[in-house]
């Protein structure tokens, strides 16, 4: 019982990366830009926030933890939004092709991350020797009492807080793309620019501001990824593949904010599902890790046959829009 | 009484093309004004002036008597005035409520219930039938269109323009819209509705402006007006055109289209149990209304168009018969069918754009190369001749046709159809956008293929031309054969009425049933 | 008579007709100029951060650079040959791209070639080795091809959509990639198949262990040149690509260009994954291929679609890569500044590409125009 209780607990902190970086895209697709920069903006939001509060605590004699985590937080915006931003100029702005860029912008963003988080490596005096005690601390501090319940502590109670900021910023975004007079012009935006122009809309600003705060909370995916999972430190290439995980939950939560929450829960568990699975051979346990993309092309297929509507990719997604062409 | 709207002296041009040229204009308060006039007339370039998607070269706009700048939709929005375009503005996956407010300032907090209870406010007032909650890939076009007309209401506006809004409507539903319009008309708005339409202008408007070659004709009361006499303002005097027309020689039946229906995407028939023959040695004329049916009849004959009933046959000059229906082009090359086709979208279907004269010639036949490999020889020789003969503008054989003059793209396109010495010959508006030369190049290419024995299929929109050029004229109405006349006797006036025969006949037998 | 003109908008933005060619290949150049002196200040700041070393000054940082990439004999051939790698990816997605399909799988379609290569490479051994060269390219290119047709008999049928479905190809390769070297794992528990027995190797050719895969990547540049100009496969393609609306209208059947176009594509992807496996890595792991996958997208549509200028473009990645790795152990900073200098240049050639496509009139200037020729 209490192995499984521990394997859904692991899966959502697992899953929590990849709901921040689905979130991020979501806003970001919803303004009919594809940014397959996601894996970078995720690293740089990361070692922002390592950065930040490495040389905060590195700074001062007795780090205060709060402190910490603003100044962390604050250079995770920054710096994922910094990526967001440069993807937005080229692809609004400058028109560049939206998939060449977003992948420079990967091999950017990751190059960054892994630059930086050795840097810092050497600063600390090696591998693994970077510690942010207070800043991770503070960002892991479980919610006190309730976490002791039984069961239903571990399974709800027991995640730091920006867990359960991803969930509040998930329900946000949903209620703003659903019920609010700006997600609906923004949703305008990415399935038809030149409606939304038409209709007074302006088209550059949302596309700008839904791109870079789309960036932003991938980069806080990243965030959650170093301070909390990581326990504040940093391991080069880490993430592994989980920027490309959030771009297909993207698909998979067919666009809506609220299927990101199960969706991330469940593309956790398959992402771990092997580790609690009694006797796979290490093989096998390789084929179950293969299942979250799986699951995901098959959605993708299903969705592209059953042709409803709803669950179609934005309509502008991909395109740049030139108001002189129409 | 100031006018609600006058344009003064707007002149519109593009590039070498005067869209309009010095049109005085006026709408008054609480009236229907119709715009008429042929296709290529200019009403709809005038009327995008007004709703801010071009901007006059010369002239004034005066609202209310005051001179206005409308450079954009919005200030049209903002004087009042809303266009209801041919192709609906919508999006497609959101409701109608949310498309009638999008883009609206107002609470960020998204009150669907208040706003759809404002909306309703609004279509009651006037009589709309209006399902506010169904999303718009969910409705018909008439739907859709009630949609657009509630969200510029919605918007405030006062002027409705109206562009073309009964051609893809059921007689049915044209009635239904002509009982709201009429009711915004009581309730003080001024509409404008483009048309060419005889019928519907007598039974709407109040008053009716015609438009002829980019310069307006006059303005009539409608109680003064008769069929005959718009007719006459619209088309204007028959202009003789010095278009050769050889008598038709060793005529043999080489088409023959029995009963074909075709339905479109929306599972609209485009195409009502259409059936005609065509011979060698003539031009065949086909008139008619844009978005007759034109377009899914040569498509139909291409191999391009799935049809639902009916079959297309063809003869071959020593051969049997050969069935065409429901075969692709490539299986109708096969056939040994000699069939070329000049299509209305020239760069996005009958040429590809970025790709150079050579290139494009290939496109027929490229399959011609010995195993895999193109043969450009061949292409090259016959681009650089077409190049030369028909005095094609270009920098070279090789650069893309995309750059070039619509007369020169057209020559690239007419070029390459007839190098392969078609037994039948589809042109669809083969001389749309072009200059006075070029027009005379492409009509005495038509009759060279019609003197060597070619069956020559041509659909037009200019009246005179097609009395000019054709042996033959089949009229289209709302997807129906109206009639085939004699191109030597056949008036303009007799035309017209045919064009829009269909749509009053069907209404009519729709208020018997 | 008033005149409204002066109401319209500032300025506005125009396609471009054309540029001469001299014209778009000075704007690259200076974009390349302007990513170079970025990349400098970057390589300067990196290397300023380190304590108790001087900074770098940036015109050796170029120094650097140049010779990292070229500086021995064997740095050179060593860069020729990963330009050469990177190009037979990037000629793998070349008639994907051209067809307008977006084929971002082609790090999986290495991968599995790779797969197909090593599995001939463990199992094949003492075959005799012509026959063991042909199987090994034969199933490499088979298994790459595999995964090209799969995500395009999709889109073929039901127009899904290819970008995210073969990204999503990708990570299914990685893991069966997985899978097969724990099942081939030497030793036991390493998770790695480690180098494969000398015999297996591809041959050295002129005595050169590096000349093979160049070579072979120059002729399939030649080869997919020649193919996309002067071939019917290749005129179907662009048509396609063009409009399908042509295509259909002269006949094409726009299925099986595409299924053909794909299966072509992962083809070449897999002689890429058969000369890392065969020639160059001796082995097969998911870090193989290296995100070339990706890369060769840049690469391929920064060279326009031309295999030539493709060369130019892959030489010069390949080039700032190498050089910056040099500098970055020289100044024991981490390799991947090397990845930053290359999302840099990147940056500048994609941005750069607006100025050739498009011109920015303003106002005044229009207004001028528009008065002279009144």
């Amino acid at each position: 019982m209490s192995i499984w209780l521990t394997f859904l607990s692991k899966a959502f902190t697992m899953g929590m990366t990849i709901l921040y970086g689905a979130n991020g895209e979501i806003l970001t697709e919803k303004s009919g830009n594809l940014n397959l920069g996601v894996p970078g903006m995720m690293y740089m939001g990361g070692i922002g926030g390592l950065m930040g509060a490495y040389l905060y605590e590195r700074a001062v004699e007795t780090p205060i933890p709060l402190v910490g985590v603003i100044l962390s937080l604050l250079c995770a915006l920054l710096f994922s939004g910094f990526g967001a931003l440069i993807y937005s100029v080229l692809t609004i702005s400058l028109r560049a092709n939206q998939n060449v860029t977003g992948l420079a912008l990967t091999t950017f963003g990751v190059g960054f991350g892994n630059f930086f988080g050795g840097s810092l490596s050497t600063m600390a005096g090696g591998v693994g020797q970077i510690s942010t005690a207070a800043t991770s601390g503070l960002f892991r501090a479980k919610i006190p009492f309730l976490n002791n319940l039984p069961v239903v502590g571990e399974l709800f109670f027991s995640y730091g807080m920006l867990a359960y900021a991803g969930i509040i910023i998930t329900i946000v975004l949903h209620w703003y793309l659903y019920r609010t007079r700006p997600g609906l012009n923004l949703r305008s935006v990415g399935e038809s620019a030149a409606t939304a122009d038409a209709a007074g809309i302006n088209v550059t600003r949302y596309k700008y501001m839904a791109t870079i705060i789309g960036g932003m909370i991938a980069g806080l995916g990243g965030l959650y990824f170093v301070m909390d999972y990581s326990t504040g430190g940093w391991n080069n290439n880490g993430f592994g593949d989980l920027g490309w995980l959030a771009v297909a939950l993207v698909i998979f939560a067919r666009w809506r904010p609220l299927n990101v929450i199960w969706g991330s829960w469940l593309f956790g568990a398959l992402c771990i599902l092997y580790l609690y699975i009694g006797g796979l051979s290490r093989q096998m346990q390789e084929v179950f890790r293969a299942l979250p993309y799986l699951v995901t092309i098959i959605v993708l297929v299903i969705t592209s046959l059953r042709k409803k509507r709803e669950d179609q990719p934005p309509a502008a997604l991909g395109l740049p829009y030139f108001r002189e062409e129409r | 009484m100031t006018p609600m709207i006058e344009m003064r002296g707007i002149t519109k041009r593009f590039g070498k093309v005067v869209a309009n040229e010095n049109v005085d204009f006026i709408v008054n308060k609480g009236e229907i004004l119709s715009v008429l006039g042929e296709n290529g007339s200019g009403k709809t370039t005038l009327m995008n002036m007004l709703a801010g998607i071009y901007y006059p070269d010369e002239g004034q706009i005066l609202i209310d008597g005051k001179e206005v700048v409308i450079k954009s939709p919005k200030d049209a929005f903002e004087l009042g005035i809303g266009m209801i375009h041919q192709h609906f503005k919508l999006v497609d996956v959101l409701t109608a409520a949310e498309n009638i407010i999008l883009g609206l300032p107002g609470k960020m907090r998204l009150d669907m219930k208040k706003i759809t209870a404002d909306i309703r406010a609004l279509t009651e007032k006037y009589g709309f039938e209006i399902e506010l909650d169904k999303k718009i890939y969910e409705m018909s076009v008439s739907q859709k269109q009630t949609v657009e007309i509630v969200k510029m209401l919605y918007r405030g506006a006062n002027i409705l323009i109206l562009d073309e809004p009964t051609a893809v409507l059921t007689p049915q539903e044209t009635d239904k819209l002509f009982a709201v319009l009429r009711n915004m008309r009581d309730q003080g708005h001024s509409i404008i509705i483009i048309t060419h339409k005889l019928h519907e202008v007598l039974a709407l408007s109040d008053r009716v402006a015609v438009l002829r070659k980019g310069m307006s004709i006059g303005t009539v009361e409608t109680t003064t007006a008769t069929e005959m006499s718009l007719t006459e303002m619209m088309v204007g005097e028959k202009v003789v055109l010095d278009i050769e027309r050889p008598e038709p020689e060793n005529q043999e039946l080489r088409l023959k289209m029995t009963g074909v229906t075709c339905v479109n995407r929306e599972g609209v028939k485009v195409l009502k149990d259409a059936s005609f023959e065509c011979y060698s040695g003539e031009i065949l004329g086909i008139a008619g209304i844009a978005g007759s049916g034109q377009r899914e009849l040569l498509e139909s004959v291409a191999g391009l168009q799935a049809i639902t009933e009916g079959s297309i046959l063809y003869k071959p000059k020593t051969r049997d018969w050969v069935e065409l229906t429901h075969h692709t082009p490539e299986e109708i090359r096969e056939f040994g069918v000699r069939l070329s086709f000049v299509p209305e979208d020239r760069l996005g279907m009958g040429l590809v754009a970025n790709m150079g004269t050579t290139d494009n010639m290939m496109l027929r036949t490229y399959r011609d190369g010995i195993g895999g490999l193109l043969h450009r020889k061949k292409p090259q020789e016959m681009s650089e001749r077409i190049i030369k003969e028909l005095g094609i503008v270009t920098p070279g054989p090789d650069a893309p046709v995309g750059r070039m003059s619509g007369g020169n793209v057209q020559k690239v396109l007419v070029g390459r159809e007839i190098a392969s010495r078609p037994r039948v010959l589809m042109v669809a508006y083969p001389v749309r956008g072009l200059d006075i030369n070029s027009s005379y190049t492409i009509y005495r290419l038509l009759n060279e293929q019609k003197k060597r024995g070619a069956a020559v299929i041509c659909v037009g929109e200019d009246l005179d031309v097609l009395l000019a050029l054709c042996d033959r004229i089949m009229v289209l109405g709302g997807g129906r054969i109206t009639g085939i006349v004699d191109g030597r006797t056949a008036t303009k006036e007799e035309i017209g009425l045919l064009m829009t025969k269909s749509d009053m006949d069907e209404k009519e037998a729709a208020d018997h049933e | 008579m008033s005149n409204p003109k002066v109401r319209e908008p500032l300025m506005h933005i125009v396609k471009r007709d054309s540029m001469p060619l001299w014209k778009s290949i000075l704007v690259r150049l200076i974009a390349v100029l302007l990513a170079l002196v970025v990349c400098g200040g970057v390589i300067v700041l990196m290397t300023s951060m380190i304590p108790g070393k001087e900074p770098l000054n940036p015109l050796k940082v170029y120094a650097g650079i140049w010779d990292g990439a070229l500086g021995t004999s064997r740095r050179t051939w060593v860069t020729l040959r990963e330009a050469a790698i990177l190009l037979c990816v990037a000629l793998a997605v070349l008639p994907a791209f051209r067809m307008r399909f977006w084929n971002i799988g082609a790090e999986g379609q290495v991968l599995m070639g790779a797969l197909g290569t090593a599995a001939v490479m463990i199992y094949g051994k003492g075959l005799p080795p012509w026959l063991l060269y042909t199987l090994m390219a034969v199933c490499g290119i088979l298994l790459g091809a595999v995964w090209g047709i799969i995500p395009s008999l999709f889109k073929a049928k039901w127009n899904t959509n290819e970008t995210l479905f073969t990204l999503m190809m990708n990570y299914v390769a990685t893991q069966v990639v997985t899978f097969c070297v724990i099942f081939w794992e030497n030793p036991k528990g390493s998770s790695k198949v480690g180098s494969l027995d000398k015999a297996v190797w591809l041959p050295n050719i002129f005595d050169n262990k590096y000349l093979l895969t160049i070579v072979v990547v120059l002729a399939i540049a030649i080869i997919m040149y020649f193919y996309m100009r002067y071939t019917k496969q290749g005129y179907e393609i662009a048509v396609v690509g063009e409009s399908e609306n042509t295509a259909r209208y002269s006949g094409i059947n726009v299925s099986r260009v595409i299924i053909r176009t794909m299966a072509l594509s992962g083809a070449i992807a897999g002689v890429a994954g058969f000369l890392l496996a065969g020639d160059m890595g001796h082995t097969i792991s998911t870090g193989l291929s290296g995100g070339r996958g990706f890369t060769a997208i840049t690469v391929a549509w920064l060279g326009k679609l031309n295999p030539f200028t493709m060369i130019l473009v892959a030489f010069f990645l390949v080039f700032m890569e190498r050089g910056s790795k040099q500098i970055a152990t020289d100044f024991n900073l981490s390799e991947s500044a090397s990845e930053i200098l290359t999302g840099i240049i990147l940056f500048f050639i994609l941005g750069c590409e607006f100025f050739i496509n498009y011109r920015v009139e303003f106002r005044s200037r229009k207004h001028a125009e528009e008065v002279v020729k009144a």
